[in-house]
């Protein structure tokens, strides 16, 4: 009988949540009570492991060994030999070798772990992230502690410039500068804002990085407002993620209660507070202008810059706003120091990025990997490569505001001059990986899509100039693009990136413009040939039935417009007047016998 | 500004000393560029929306919106490479593509903003045509129509009904491509919170704003043989309506509009600034009689129908000291329709009382009910200076060259008083010539209040008669009017008498007045100033300038309604306002002190 005292840690991620996790929970408990272990076994939760396409994932401790894909009735089986016999279920267990690194001590899958370097992500899946001694244990608010009593606002400022962070949110402007002009203006009050609207289409950055340690953002907003003065800080997040939301709202609740947030903190003379407001899921405001507007009580807009918030920010103070991932690396920077935090990365970008890798690959989920890693090995190390032995096409990186970059841009470093250079940008860490299945012109017609819906109105060229790129390409897609399209897509597409009022009309025309320099290929066939290389398009495509058929009548009776006929056991053939190209019949042939061309 | 402050900077490869701390666009418009611009407005805040107004800066990535853009020494601007020129172009020809093809049967047809800036942006061709939106107009006001598929958003009718009118009716809702500017929740204007001011239409640079147009149905009308046709015109139009036909700002038409009314059919033709003489000697009394007895003050002034919407839906708390009085045209409308109809021996019924006025929340006024006598409504008709101007050119009328006429008696005869109601300050300046002689008995010898006049939006002064000194204040546009009011919330005691106009500059800057011309920007400050000096001028040229000097007044009293403030001048001259609440204000009644 094993008496060892074991803790098991469920991943509470909003991915793992999806995929039946607290369902488990029950099944657990009932399972220790029947043998006896209820007492001897601590069950917690925890934040987002990053494994999101193996989840449920369960975590049981001492040994780390993490087990993937859990089901309810796995339930016992774990039970049973783990816990009570102490022999590891390999079944489940996603396990290659042990890895150690200075922030991320797990068990697992070697390559998936193994290219990343966890500093945001320090937390996460190892802590409860509704426990703040949990945090503590971890040396939470150490740094807090540290700025508040060794050190002035100037020497934080000094140190988060010097270690080089620039911001998460995409564009990549340094903090510590950002941080020293604010605090350089008189105004007052200051106030700090933490930006978790995150829109990008499948992103989820900064959802797991609050759901899975909320306490280094608020730590890091704290360190922030003691080093420009600012008294109050407010968390602006989608009112979509309400896990996150309750997590932070309790993670600042608990800081108050701890005396880590409100009036003297420490026994010092700072007081900070942080307040959230929630966003109600306008793409734009994530853009800082727009942000304001919206904490403010207004609607949404963006407006022209300069002056910048640093100057003219919330109610007209002076206010920094920095990112969920920017401010989980303050913390970080305080304790660990500016000279450690500059050896990792390259030379004008410093520290980690987090992804969420996205798209044809094998491990999908949240990563995190110094700066300088390569397309190549996030994609093909961390990400596992491209499933079904298919071929890459093309990695979109920055989401609807970044580029498409194509396979010989693989060996680009991950930065943000890089990323620029090679025609995309580094954005908040959207990562979509696009194999040959995949047409360009669709992808750049989807992304457009999504800006075009998500345009405020405000300005001239984001409202209308992206609703005509969108025309074209819809009328491209569907066989109808005429010669010269492309001309006026790269005119309209450079006038808006360059007269738009803010960053998103500004970036909008970016995957378009990407795919037509990288892929302008596959344009022309649309046009002039009318075809679809990835057959994707489906004006584009037809489905011809071949010598192959043997007439089971499968894909007839599949067929839900009728366009298929044919008598039992001869060939069967396709109204091409008729057809949908739903591409049912194709799914349904056994025999390989319909060609889609 | 000292010369040795200036900074220098290049427009198109030639140097320019600037004032610092302004915006590249004011900077190059002192240096003879217009950089072309649609939504910048001087009197509103900055929108940097239309981006019409991009600029190239040397080592700036993007294009630069001079609109809110701040210039720096050394720096080189371009305002016409062949890039930023088809952006420019490009960015108009966006705007362009998603607005109705009809500007030949549009009501802004030559007088556009729209339509010039395309002109001058030598689009010949489209090259991005598409969709386009498509809504429903919004017909529901007496006074402003809305047709969203007519609006280009530029925000300036949402700046100016928020930043200068202060009542916040229009907003832009959804988003992108389908962004449209709408009154809270979509409320039809009617049910609004809508002053009917009309501000939107003068500031909109197309026809996504128009009045509601009543030429068709008064053309109708004047053809009826069986009605006896009167018209009025407030002061402010014949000071306005020339520029309609191009002549210079603040031409005084007085004469040639009383000869083209007639010629369009009208049987009489009288001047409201009569019934303005009248408002004086009511409400001039109401504030003696408040100043003897003790109240309610401060007196509120009524003349202006888009502050009394206003008023009854922000500040009802206040009714009690709104003048009873009815506007100008409200009064002359009633006497038309009972002093003038029994003396003519007319059946009021058969009297067609129209008035053309500065002004679309009049078109409001007017259809008040409470304002009916012997359930009659008094003013049938209310056309703007714009719908009468238009009128007089589709009836072939040769407004500018026309011999000018007189008014009918006896409602035509006014004092300089009623002339000057028509510019802000202009009441107040009226009714202290009267009330002074009438509190004092002696006669108020410099009759020009200086304090009172000018274009600052809030303005104060101190009367002493006979020892007793009244702090007045007087404010245009509601924006200003909110600052007066909140004033008096703080301190009931700090004035005695307020005027109030809806309208920047009162009725002469009133929504229902000419469109900018080509040369022009809309509520242009010279343009203002030039209108109240014709009214000033012409209050110079009067011999009469007291409205109590008015013989025509004087025996309108005498004959018919005693004296001010008789049961009879209650009858036909008073009214009363009652609290609304439209969606969107909460009553007054929940009101959190």
């Amino acid at each position: 009988m094993n008496v060892t005292p074991y803790r098991i840690i469920l991943c509470d991620g909003t991915a793992c949540i999806n995929s039946g996790s607290r369902k488990l929970a029950a099944a657990l408990q009932e399972q220790l009570a029947q043998h006896g272990l209820t007492d001897k076994t601590t069950v917690g939760l925890s934040g987002c492991l990053g494994m999101c396409d193996k989840g449920p994932i369960l975590v049981v401790n001492p040994g780390y060994t993490i087990y993937g894909r859990v089901t309810q009735d796995d339930i016992p089986e774990i039970v049973e030999e783990h816990l009570v016999h102490g022999r590891p279920l390999a079944r489940l267990a996603i396990q290659e070798d042990h890895l150690y690194n200075r922030f991320f001590r797990v068990f697992g899958d070697a390559k998936f772990f193994g290219k990343q370097m966890r500093i945001t992500l320090r937390n996460c899946g190892i802590i409860d992230p509704e426990n703040i001694d949990d945090y503590l244990s971890l040396r939470g608010y150490e740094a807090l502690a540290k700025a508040l009593t060794d050190m002035t606002p100037e020497q934080v400022i000094a140190e988060v410039e010097k270690a080089g962070l620039r911001g998460r949110g995409g564009a990549g402007f340094p903090t510590g500068r950002k941080w020293k002009l604010t605090a350089a203006e008189k105004a007052a009050p200051k106030y700090i804002i933490c930006n978790a609207d995150e829109g990008d289409p499948g992103a989820f950055m900064d959802r797991s990085a609050i759901e899975g340690d909320p306490h280094t953002v608020v730590e890091g907003m704290a360190i922030g407002g003691y080093a420009i003065g600012a008294q109050q800080g407010f968390v602006y997040i989608r009112a979509e993620y309400p896990l996150a939301i309750r997590r932070i709202k309790r993670a600042i609740e608990d800081a108050r209660s701890a005396g880590l947030l409100g009036k003297n903190i420490l026994g010092s003379n700072f007081s900070f507070d942080i307040e959230i407001r929630l966003g109600a899921g306008a793409f734009v405001c994530g853009e800082e202008t727009a942000l304001i507007h919206s904490v403010e009580g207004m609607r949404g807009m963006p407006r022209p810059r300069p002056p910048y918030p640093a100057a003219v920010g919330l109610y007209g103070r002076p206010t920094v706003i920095n990112n969920v991932e920017t401010w989980a690396n303050i913390p970080v920077i305080i304790l660990d120091g500016a000279n450690w935090f500059r050896t990792v990365g390259t030379e004008t970008s410093k520290g980690t990025k987090v992804f969420a890798l996205a798209g044809k690959v094998v491990n999908t989920g949240l990563i995190e990997v110094p700066m300088g890693t390569t397309l190549r090995e996030i994609i093909y190390d961390v990400g596992g490569g491209i499933p079904f032995g298919k071929k890459i096409k093309a990695a979109q990186t920055g989401g609807p505001s970044g580029g498409c970059l194509p396979e010989q841009y693989l060996d680009t470093p991950i930065d943000y001059e890089s990323l620029a250079r090679a025609g995309s940008i580094m954005g908040s860490g959207g990562m979509i990986v696009i194999d040959e299945d995949s047409c360009m012109v669709d992808v750049a017609r989807f992304f457009l899509e999504f800006t075009q819906d998500e345009s405020c109105g405000k300005c001239t060229p984001c409202r209308e100039g992206t609703k005509r790129m969108l025309e074209i390409l819809t009328r491209i897609t569907a066989g109808k693009g005429l010669p010269g399209d492309i001309e006026k897509l790269e005119r309209l597409g450079t006038m808006i990136r360059k007269a738009s009022l803010c960053g998103l009309g500004q970036s909008a025309p970016n995957p378009v413009l990407s795919t037509i320099k990288n892929f302008r290929e596959e344009y022309e066939e649309h046009i002039h040939d009318k075809k679809c290389r990835a057959k994707v398009c489906k004006s584009l495509i037809s489905y011809e039935i071949g010598e192959k058929c043997i007439g089971c009548g499968a894909c007839r009776r599949v067929c839900p417009v009728s366009a298929i006929s044919g008598a039992a056991k001869t060939r069967h053939t396709i109204d091409q007047d008729k057809c949908v190209r739903c591409g049912m019949c194709f799914n349904t042939c056994k025999f390989e016998a319909i060609a889609k061309g | 500004m000292d010369n040795s402050k200036k900074i220098t900077i290049t427009i198109n490869d030639k140097q320019y000393k600037v004032d610092p701390g302004q915006t590249i666009m004011q900077a190059a418009d002192t240096c003879g560029y217009r950089i072309p611009r649609l939504c910048y407005h001087p009197k509103l805040s900055v929108e940097g929306a239309c981006r019409v107004c991009i600029v190239q800066v040397e080592g700036m990535k993007n294009f630069v919106a001079s609109c809110c853009y701040p210039v720096a020494d050394g720096m080189k601007i371009y305002t016409n490479t062949k890039e930023v020129r088809q952006a420019r172009r490009d960015i108009v020809e966006l705007l362009v593509d998603n607005h109705p093809e009809d500007c030949h049967t549009c009501e802004r047809d030559g007088n556009c903003e729209l339509q010039r800036l395309v002109y001058a942006m030598g689009i010949r061709h489209r090259h991005f045509t598409g969709e386009r939106k498509h809504y429903e107009k919004d017909l529901s006001s007496t006074s402003v129509i809305r047709d969203p598929d007519k609006c280009i958003l530029c925000g300036r009718c949402v700046r100016m009904c928020s930043e200068i009118q202060g009542v916040h009716c229009l907003g832009q809702a959804y988003r992108g491509f389908n962004t449209v500017v709408m009154p809270a929740y979509n409320m039809p204007f009617a049910e609004s919170v809508c002053s009917t001011c009309g501000q939107c239409i003068n500031v909109c640079p197309t026809a996504a704003f128009v009045e509601k147009n009543h030429t068709q149905e008064l053309f109708e009308k004047l053809n009826d043989k069986s009605l006896v046709k009167v018209a009025q015109f407030a002061p402010s139009v014949r000071a306005a309506i020339g520029e309609a036909f191009g002549q210079p700002m603040g031409r005084n038409m007085e004469g040639q509009l009383v000869a083209a009314l007639r010629r369009l059919g009208f049987d009489y033709v009288f001047d409201t600034q009569f019934s303005a003489d009248l408002t004086i000697m009511e409400e001039g009394s109401e504030l003696l009689e408040r100043l003897q007895s003790g109240g309610p003050l401060p007196l509120i002034t009524s003349c202006s129908s888009a502050w009394m919407k206003y008023m009854e839906q922000f500040y009802p708390e206040f009714i009690e000291n709104i003048s009873t009085c009815k506007s100008p045209m409200s009064m002359a409308s009633s006497l038309f329709k009972t002093y003038w109809a029994d003396k003519m021996k007319l059946d009021p019924k058969k009297v067609l009382s129209v008035a053309v006025m500065c002004c679309t929340a009049k078109k409001f006024e007017a259809a008040r009910p409470e304002l009916e006598v012997h359930g009659l409504r008094t003013t049938d008709i209310v056309v703007t200076t714009r719908e009468a101007a238009w009128m007089i050119k589709s009836a072939g009328i040769d407004f500018v060259n026309i011999r000018p006429e007189k008014f009918d008696e006896p409602l035509g005869l006014s004092s300089g008083a009623g002339t000057i109601f028509g510019v802000t300050g202009g009441v107040m300046e009226a009714a202290i010539r009267t009330a002074y002689e009438l509190y004092t008995g002696e006669t108020l010898v410099d009759i020009e209040v200086n304090d009172i006049r000018g274009l600052k939006g809030v303005k104060e002064g101190r009367i002493t008669m006979d020892g007793q000194e009244l702090h007045v204040a007087v404010a245009h546009g509601l924006g200003n009017a909110h600052q007066v009011m909140e004033m008096v919330r703080e301190d009931r005691h700090r004035f005695q008498f307020i005027e109030i106009m809806g309208c920047p500059g009162g009725c002469i800057g009133g929504g229902g007045q000419p469109y900018a011309t080509a040369n022009s920007i809309p509520l242009d400050e010279e343009c203002l100033k030039a209108r109240a000096q014709a009214l000033y001028d012409l209050d110079r040229s009067k011999t009469i300038r007291r409205s109590h000097d008015n013989p025509d007044v004087q025996r309108l009293y005498r004959e018919y309604l005693g004296r001010p403030l008789s049961e009879k001048a209650h009858e036909l001259l008073h009214t009363h306002y009652k609290a609304k609440t439209p969606r969107g204000i909460v009553s007054r009644s929940l009101k959190v002190v």
